[in-house]
């Protein structure tokens, strides 16, 4: 760990000059205050998470991801989030695109529609679903007939997972990409790049931390959904449980030290934030520095 | 439509990138919640209005909305701050807390519901600390601020870092050396330069906390009047499979989220054309 | 560039994982759609009913579970889930499955013996170790200062049990006062600090973050329950007079007839009423209503004087309209005023 602090010491210290920075105490407080509150809501709920998860000892908490059912509802949960995530994005980065690199009448009432699946209840994205595929709902009937099965199967809990995760990776791009502005696209494109060089040469490497975090966030949003999923799922051991479903299984079976074992499970998905912020860094500082080099060598610009 | 009102550009893609947007917003979003709309419209006028309006009905309105508003602020607030410290300094430790801030997405939120309220309630590590000084957190509107808080909380911190790691220390210097002292700097260069996504956490906090049902039914206590949030509510006539009254109210909030996040929305519109 | 890479990989892979549902395996498989705490009695008993219908037809049969709240799960199946077989807490949400989805005959319940209850429960007390507040009946509930814990019977099957208890005691006590019953629930509900979305949640908070006297909940959840949680900490208290709970079953008749497997969930149903399913049932702490299972596990059931819905309401559609329905009785305690 000393050594990771350390990297990210010298990473960010580099271009911080005394104008540019507070002062030491005013520093330290903010960092204290920061860190009380997280903290207190994120540090303390987490550990006793895992008090919990580790209440019968180590045994029993690995017993807990060995049984059928556990790996049933991981795999599905890996599945769902497999399609959700990739989709959100390619819809995040397109309407982020329009949103944030034209002017158009109408933006406003466009992002708040995009915001929209955030501010319906989990309960009722759920239901809208119940509504329009359940057999009592408008093609509910088609769907009997021809044996389609939408709700209570697999499609139906991806479609929930898509709605309740919807808007993160255009939410997270649109204000980055407005703070950013069209100046260096309209640079590109002047000087004769094409549209979609434009876009992955000078858009994407601009991007790439709200990209990341917005990724991040569906992903994480994906993998944890409860609500929306339990009203669609129909709750079938081991054949459309997800992992919360399956967590809130072992919980109403009095088995706790189960239930928080496989929770805790999705709140290692910290890793995988850190792992993923790990890269992005380590591969821009090794650009950064490569470009560096070639532009000290030869002038290349 | 969009297309005809929209300002000359250079750059290419909007009619595909704008295309496509509409067609998965209404395919995934509108299309669906139109659902909620229609079936609604099976109840008479006043049915309607006696749903939504019953006391029971507005107290839920009260607790939810008012809960969101100040777990959002607090968001806000502790979020920006969150988000300053870890992009500008470095302390050991930093990384494991920014990997962390996450996690009140990734737990399920029936897991978050249960692991507060364990926590909070008065034989709990916290609660034990508060409850003998007179504060009671389980089972109290109080709860339903701090669940709504907990489950907000990554938003704020995740739209304002990205735009913080964006911003030019260059702008900051040239403040610095027009002689701007540095709360100046910050007060007048970061901070509306901050506005726009600060505001976009506070919508998309807000917005979740008033939907939220799995974790805030934990640690609520659910007593009719005082602490029954609106999603309970929606729930509790699903359960007498009155479908049309739960979608009656869903539809409220749907209105009323929409409305404030307009709202939000125009204000960043108007902070941004303010200090662009 | 890396993430234009990582895009593409992850768009293939989307595209790839799309079509990949799980296909299902060509065998009999019957879904039993049943509510939350009969998830240990179905476990085992499905593994016994499995192996009786390979013993008596040589097919082999797999039965899938899914539980949840019970109107939660009658929701589900009236909205498409493809139950064989549900088992619900209350006769009314397989009525409303009967009446919204039209999927069963609306007179399911006189199909099977006993109203197609294979198995009954009652509503009992769970107090702390070595009852402080000296709880022995429900009047011990409506006391000042005693706090009881039970969940909404809005969101919860088991609440409207509980509920219905109490009114129940309080009628048949009064000489069939509605107004001494009324006031005997309000007072009740007066004591009770936090009101659970289910069954499970109030378990919680009476038990791991103790709050209340008393925690009110299935006689076989409590039994279950001592055993898990320790009795050391806790007692059981089983009232004079309670209600008889009567846990249904019935066939879904659309569905066996789509998916033909009639026979199979027919027998499944009336295996629930042999010698074999009355054992299961009764060791999961269910009274069976077989006479002689009944009598061999007589020590396991303290003597309770049961009166049952009919005696005290009557049918559901009645007592949810008087009692749970929108600004019904038990709406009315918590109004405004009273």
């Amino acid at each position: 760990m000393a050594g990771t602090v350390a990297l990210s010491v010298a990473a960010t210290s580099i271009t911080r000059t005394r104008a540019t920075t507070e002062p030491a105490l005013v520093r330290w407080t903010l960092i204290g205050v920061v860190l009380v509150f997280l903290g207190l809501f994120l540090a303390v709920p987490l550990a006793a998470v895992f008090s919990e998860a580790l209440g019968k000892g180590v045994a029993a908490y690995f017993a807990a991801f060995r049984e059928p059912d556990a790996l049933a509802a991981i795999r599905l949960t890996l599945l769902t989030a497999a399609i959700a995530v990739p989709v959100n994005l390619l819809f995040g980065v397109a309407a982020a695109w329009a949103i944030a690199k034209f002017e158009f009448v109408g933006k406003n009432l466009l992002i708040t529609l995009i915001d929209l699946p955030f501010s319906v209840s989990p309960v009722v994205s759920g239901l809208i679903y119940v509504l329009l595929f359940g057999l009592q709902g408008w093609l509910g009937p088609w769907l009997a007939e021809h044996d389609i099965k939408i709700i209570f199967a697999v499609p139906g809990i991806v479609l929930a997972t898509i709605f309740v995760t919807f808007p993160f990776v255009a939410r997270e791009l649109i204000p980055l990409m407005q703070a950013q502005g069209t100046e260096e696209e309209e640079a590109a494109r002047v000087l004769g790049a094409g549209g979609w060089q434009t876009f992955w040469r000078i858009t994407l490497p601009n991007i790439k931390w709200g990209l990341l975090y917005g990724v991040i966030l569906c992903n994480a949003r994906a993998m944890g959904e409860f609500g929306a999923v339990s009203v669609v799922s129909g709750h079938v051991r081991g054949l459309t449980n997800t992992v919360p479903l399956h967590v809130e299984i072992l919980y109403n079976e009095y088995n706790s030290t189960a239930a928080f074992a496989v929770a805790s499970l999705l709140a290692m998905l910290a890793l995988v934030t850190l792992a993923a912020k790990s890269i992005v860094e380590w591969k821009s500082q090794r650009q950064m520095a490569a470009g560096k080099r070639t532009a000290a060598e030869g002038k290349v610009r | 439509m969009a297309l005809s009102l929209k300002q000359r550009s250079v750059l290419p893609g909007f009619g595909l990138t704008m295309g496509f947007t509409l067609l998965y917003l209404s395919l995934i979003v509108l299309i669906p919640l139109s659902a909620t709309f229609l079936k609604t419209a099976a109840m008479s006028w006043s049915q309607f209005w006696n749903t939504v309006t019953e006391p029971r009905a507005l107290a839920s309105y009260r607790l939810s909305f008012g809960a969101s508003l100040i777990g959002a602020a607090i968001n806000m607030v502790f979020g920006m701050l969150a988000a300053w410290v870890l992009v500008r300094y470095s302390f050991p430790g930093k990384r494991v807390v920014d990997a962390m801030v996450d996690l009140p997405f990734a737990l399920p939120t029936a897991v978050a519901g249960i692991t507060l309220t364990a926590v909070f309630a008065r034989n709990g590590w916290i609660g034990s600390y508060l409850e003998p000084r007179g504060i009671k957190v389980a089972f109290t509107p109080l709860g339903v601020v701090v669940a709504l808080t907990f489950i907000g909380l990554p938003f704020v911190v995740r739209t304002v870092q990205p735009v913080l790691q964006d911003l030019d220390a260059e702008i900051e210097e040239a403040a610095a050396s027009l002689g701007a002292s540095r709360w100046q700097t910050v007060t007048r260069v970061i901070l509306p330069a901050l506005l726009p996504a600060l505001l976009t956490g506070f919508a998309l906090a807000f917005a979740r906390a008033v939907g939220e049902y799995g974790s805030v039914i934990f640690i609520s206590g659910n007593m009719p009047m005082r602490t029954e949030i609106t999603p309970l509510l929606i729930v509790t006539k699903l359960e007498q499979y009155d479908y049309a009254a739960a979608t009656a109210i869903g539809v409220v909030m749907l209105v009323m989220s929409f409305a404030l996040l307009f709202i939000i929305n125009l204000l960043q519109w108007w902070s941004r054309r303010r200090y662009a | 560039m890396p993430l234009k890479r990582l895009i593409c990989f992850l768009t293939i892979g989307a595209l790839i994982a799309g079509p990949a549902f799980p296909a299902l395996a060509k065998e009999i498989t019957l879904l039993n759609v049943s509510y939350d705490p009969t998830r240990e009695l179905y476990q085992e008993f499905n593994a016994a009913f499995a192996k009786h219908w390979l013993a008596k037809t040589g097919e082999k049969v797999t039965i899938r579970q899914s539980h949840g709240g019970s109107s939660k799960q009658a929701r589900a199946v009236i909205d498409g889930l493809e139950a064989d077989v549900v088992t619900l807490a209350l006769a009314y949400d397989i009525d409303a499955i009967a009446e919204k989805a039209k999927l069963i005959p609306r007179n399911w319940q006189a199909r099977l013996p006993h109203s197609s209850a294979p198995y009954t429960s009652t509503i009992a007390f769970l107090v702390r170790k070595g009852n402080p507040k000296g709880i022995k009946d429900w009047d011990d509930l409506v006391k000042p200062g005693v706090s009881v814990i039970t969940p909404n019977p809005k969101t919860s099957g088991s609440a409207r049990w509980n509920y219905l208890g109490a009114w129940g005691y309080a009628l048949l006590k009064s000489g069939r006062d509605e107004a001494k019953a009324r006031g005997f629930v309000t007072q009740l509900y007066k004591n009770v600090p936090v009101l659970d979305s289910g069954a499970r949640g109030a378990t919680t908070t009476f038990v791991e973050r103790g709050i209340g006297d008393v925690l009110i909940n299935w006689e076989n959840e409590i039994l279950l329950g001592g055993k898990e949680l320790g009795n050391d900490k806790f007692a059981i208290v089983v009232p004079p007079t309670s209600i008889l709970a009567e846990p249904t079953v019935s066939l879904v008749d659309k569905v066996v007839d789509k998916r033909g497997t009639r026979a199979v969930a027919q027998a499944y149903l009336k295996y629930l009423y042999s010698p074999e399913g009355q054992e299961i049932a009764a060791k999961h702490y269910y009274r069976p209503v077989d006479r002689k299972t009944a009598a061999k596990y007589a020590a396991q059931f303290p003597k309770v004087k049961l009166f049952t819905l009919g005696e005290i309401v009557g049918d559901w559609q009645k007592i949810n309209k008087v009692h749970f329905a929108d600004g019904g009785m038990f709406d009315q305690i918590y109004q405004p005023g009273r």
